[in-house]
C-alpha cells in the first residue's frame, strides 16, 4: 500500500481552479450578486465561505476543482483518467467540437473529475460531476471514469463518494449513455459486496438517468440545500398530470420530507459530516 | 383484420388487387389464373422488398402497433402453469408490471414484464405500460424470491418509460429504478431479458440488467423516444423520423454496438401478424440462453453479467 501511495505521489499533478465563463451564477468579477436574495458580496469573500451566500445561504454551483479544494486535505488529491477522450459514436454533427469547447472552458476532460484523496487523513475515492460541462450529462467517458473510480475503491478497500450534478444521459451517445447507468451499477454492486461504504451527495441539479442510477443508491444519501433532484423534468410532469406542482417539488427538502434522503447537509458542514461517516465505517472506528 | 401501417400500403393495395381478380375469376368464369400468378410473384418480391428494407421509423411503428403481442400474450404461449404474484409489500400493486412463477419446459422460472393494454380501458388500468416505483419494487421482490429458490429469471421489456408523474416522484421513481440496477447486478441466478416492443430509457433498463439481452427484430431500445430526441436536438418533434435513424435504436443497431446478444427474427410484417409463430422464435432464444447460463456456477453468473455491462462504452484512452 505504501508503495502504491509513493507511486501516486510521484505522478501527482497540481490541479488549478479554472474560471468558467458559461455558468450564469458563477462569481466572475470583483463583486457577485446573489441570484436568490440579490445581495452583493465581494467575490473573494464568497470563495472563502465555500460559495454560499452569507446573507441567504444560497449554495452556488461549484466546479469540480472547487469541490476538491473544500473536501480533501491539502495536496492529497490525485486525479485519475484525465486524458480519456470522448468520441462521437453515433456521428452527431459538431458533437466533438462541443465537448472540446467545454473541456477548454472547464479544464476537465469530461463532465466528471475522479481520483483519490484524503479526508482528515482517511483515504477515499471520489467522483465529482461538474454541471458546467455539457450540463453534467453522462456519456461513455463519464460512465467509464466513474466505474474506474469505483473499481479502484473496491481494489483498495476504501470508501467511494460521489458528488452528482447532472441533467441525465448524454443524448448524443444514444443508448450507449443509457447503458452507463448499468455499467456503474455493476461496479457499485461489487463494491457493496465487499462491505465497503458508498456515500452519494446530490448537488444541484441531479436528474434523469443519473438520479435513477448511482445517485440514489448510496449506503447514505445526502444532498445540498435546495438542490433540484428528480427523475422526470418538471415540465414533462406538468404536461402529463395536468396540474400545477408545488413550489418546492423535487427540491432536496421535498425529498427529505418524502423519505428519499438521509439528510440535507449545508456545505459548511459537508467535510465534517463525510469525515465522521467514514470514521464510523472503518474497522478501528470508535 | 390487422390495421396496416403506412409503409405497408403498397403491399395491402396489391393484395386487394389479387383478391379482386380472384373474385372476378370465381364470379364471371373468366380465367385470370395467369394474371393472378404473376401478381402473386410481384407480391412476394414487394413484400421481400418492403419488409426487408424497413427504416428505423417503420420499426418504431411496428413496435408501437396496438395489436403487438404483450408480455401476458407471450407468457400464455411460452410457459405452463403461470401463477401471477402481486404487490410490492410496501405501497401497492402496479398493473404496469406483471410477474409470477411458471414452468418453462418443466423448469420453474420467475417471469416479469412490463404490461401494456390493447384497448383504452385496459391501457388506463395498466397506465399504458408505464410503471410507478411500486412496479419496480414488485419486480425486485420477485427477483429476490427467484434468487432464494434458485429459479432463472426471464424479463420482458415493453415500455415507453417509467411514468413521469407527481406521485411517482414522491415515492422515489429514481430510487426504485436505481435499486433494481444494482440488485440485478448481484443476482445469483441467470437473468434473461427480451425486448418485445419499446425499450424506453431507464424505465426499460429497470428490468434489463441481464446476463443475456435479446431484442425482437422490430423492437427498439433507446435513451429517449424519437419524438423527445427530435425536440431536444432540433427543437422540432416532427423530425422524429430522422431522430429514429440518428439515435440508433433498432435491434440491429444494438447488436452492432455489442449491447445485446441476439436479434430474434420476427414473422413477416411483424409479431402482431402471428403471435403464436413469434412466440416460437422467442422460445428458441430463451432455450439457447438457458442452456448456456443454467450450468454456470453462482460466481460465474455474476461475473458474466459484470463483464457484459463493464465493457459497454466507446471512448479514447488517454495518455496519462
Ligand atoms: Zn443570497
Amino acid at each position: 500500500m505504501a508503495i502504491i501511495r509513493e507511486m501516486f505521489k510521484k505522478n501527482k499533478k497540481r490541479y488549478m481552479t479554472v474560471p468558467s465563463e458559461a455558468a450564469k451564477d458563477m462569481p466572475e468579477g470583483l463583486m457577485t450578486k446573489c441570484p436568490e436574495c440579490k445581495s452583493i458580496v465581494l467575490t473573494k469573500d464568497l470563495m472563502k465561505c465555500d460559495k454560499v451566500c452569507p446573507d441567504c445561504g444560497h449554495h452556488y454551483k461549484m466546479t469540480a476543482y472547487e469541490r476538491v479544494d473544500c473536501l480533501f486535505d491539502e495536496d492529497t488529491f490525485i486525479p485519475m483518467d484525465e486524458g480519456m477522450k470522448t468520441v462521437n459514436p453515433l456521428g452527431f454533427p459538431s458533437y466533438e467540437e462541443k465537448v472540446n469547447s467545454d473541456a477548454e472552458k472547464t479544464g476537465l476532460n469530461e463532465a466528471v473529475l475522479t481520483g483519490i484523496g484524503e479526508i482528515d487523513g482517511q483515504r477515499t475515492a471520489v467522483a465529482i460531476m461538474d454541471s458546467h460541462f455539457r450540463m453534467g450529462s453522462m456519456g461513455s467517458v463519464v460512465g467509464e471514469k466513474i466505474t474506474r473510480a469505483i473499481e479502484k475503491a473496491t481494489e483498495e478497500k476504501i470508501p467511494f463518494i460521489i458528488f452528482t450534478a447532472s441533467g441525465g444521459a448524454r443524448m448524443q451517445e444514444g443508448v450507449l449513455s443509457l447503458m452507463q447507468m448499468a455499467k456503474t451499477s455493476v461496479a457499485l454492486s461489487r463494491h457493496a459486496d465487499r462491505g465497503l461504504l458508498f456515500i452519494s451527495v446530490m448537488t444541484h441539479p441531479t436528474t434523469g438517468g443519473v438520479s435513477a442510477s448511482f445517485a440514489s443508491v448510496g449506503d447514505i444519501n445526502l444532498a445540498e440545500p435546495k438542490a433540484l433532484i428528480g427523475f422526470a423534468g418538471r415540465r414533462v410532469i406538468e404536461q402529463t398530470v395536468r396540474e400545477k406542482l408545488p413550489e418546492d417539488f423535487q427540491t432536496a427538502e421535498f425529498l427529505l420530507e418524502h423519505g428519499q434522503l438521509d439528510a440535507v447537509v449545508h456545505r459548511s458542514e459537508m467535510k465534517k459530516t463525510l469525515s465522521t461517516l467514514i470514521r464510523f465505517h472503518t474497522k478501528e472506528a470508535r | 383484420m390487422v390495421k396496416p401501417l403506412p409503409f405497408e400500403e403498397p403491399v395491402v393495395r396489391l393484395k386487394d388487387k389479387i383478391e379482386e381478380l380472384k373474385n372476378i375469376t370465381d364470379d364471371a368464369h373468366v380465367d385470370m389464373t395467369d394474371e393472378i400468378r404473376s401478381l402473386e410473384e410481384r407480391l412476394q418480391k414487394l413484400e421481400a422488398d418492403i419488409y426487408g428494407n424497413m427504416t428505423a421509423w417503420d420499426r418504431v411503428q411496428v413496435a408501437r402497433h396496438s395489436e403487438r403481442p404483450t408480455t401476458l400474450d407471450y407468457i400464455a404461449y411460452l410457459f405452463e402453469d403461470f401463477i401471477e404474484l402481486h404487490g410490492d409489500r410496501a405501497y401497492g400493486d402496479d398493473a404496469a408490471i406483471v410477474g409470477g412463477i411458471a414452468s418453462f419446459g418443466g423448469t420453474p422460472v420467475t417471469v416479469i414484464g412490463h404490461q401494456r393494454g390493447k384497448d383504452t380501458k385496459e391501457n388506463i388500468r395498466r397506465n399504458f405500460g408505464m410503471p410507478h416505483p411500486e412496479g419496480y419494487r414488485k419486480a425486485l421482490r420477485l427477483m429476490k424470491q427467484a434468487e432464494k429458490f434458485g429459479r432463472p429469471i426471464i424479463c420482458f421489456i415493453d415500455t415507453k418509460g417509467a411514468y413521469p408523474g407527481k406521485a411517482a416522484e414522491e415515492r422515489g421513481q429514481s430510487e426504485a429504478i436505481a435499486r433494481n440496477l444494482v440488485e440485478m447486478a448481484g443476482l445469483r441466478v441467470p437473468v434473461i431479458s427480451i425486448v418485445i416492443g419499446e425499450g424506453g430509457s431507464g424505465g426499460a433498463l429497470g428490468l434489463g440488467v441481464a446476463n443475456h439481452i435479446h431484442m425482437l427484430e422490430n423492437s427498439t431500445y433507446s435513451v429517449i423516444s424519437p419524438e423527445g430526441a427530435a425536440s431536444i436536438l432540433w427543437k422540432d418533434a416532427a423530425l422524429a423520423q430522422q431522430a429514429a435513424e440518428a439515435m440508433k435504436i433498432t435491434a440491429a443497431d444494438l447488436k452492432e454496438m455489442d449491447i445485446i446478444d441476439e436479434v430474434v427474427p420476427e414473422v413477416t410484417g411483424g409479431a402482431h401478424r402471428d403471435a403464436a409463430g413469434q412466440a416460437e422464435a422467442i422460445r428458441e432464444a430463451i432455450r439457447s440462453s438457458m442452456d448456456k447460463l443454467c450450468p454456470m456456477k453462482t460466481d460465474e453468473i455474476i461475473e458474466d453479467r459484470y463483464r457484459k455491462f463493464r465493457n459497454i462504452g466507446v471512448y479514447k484512452e488517454g495518455e496519462n
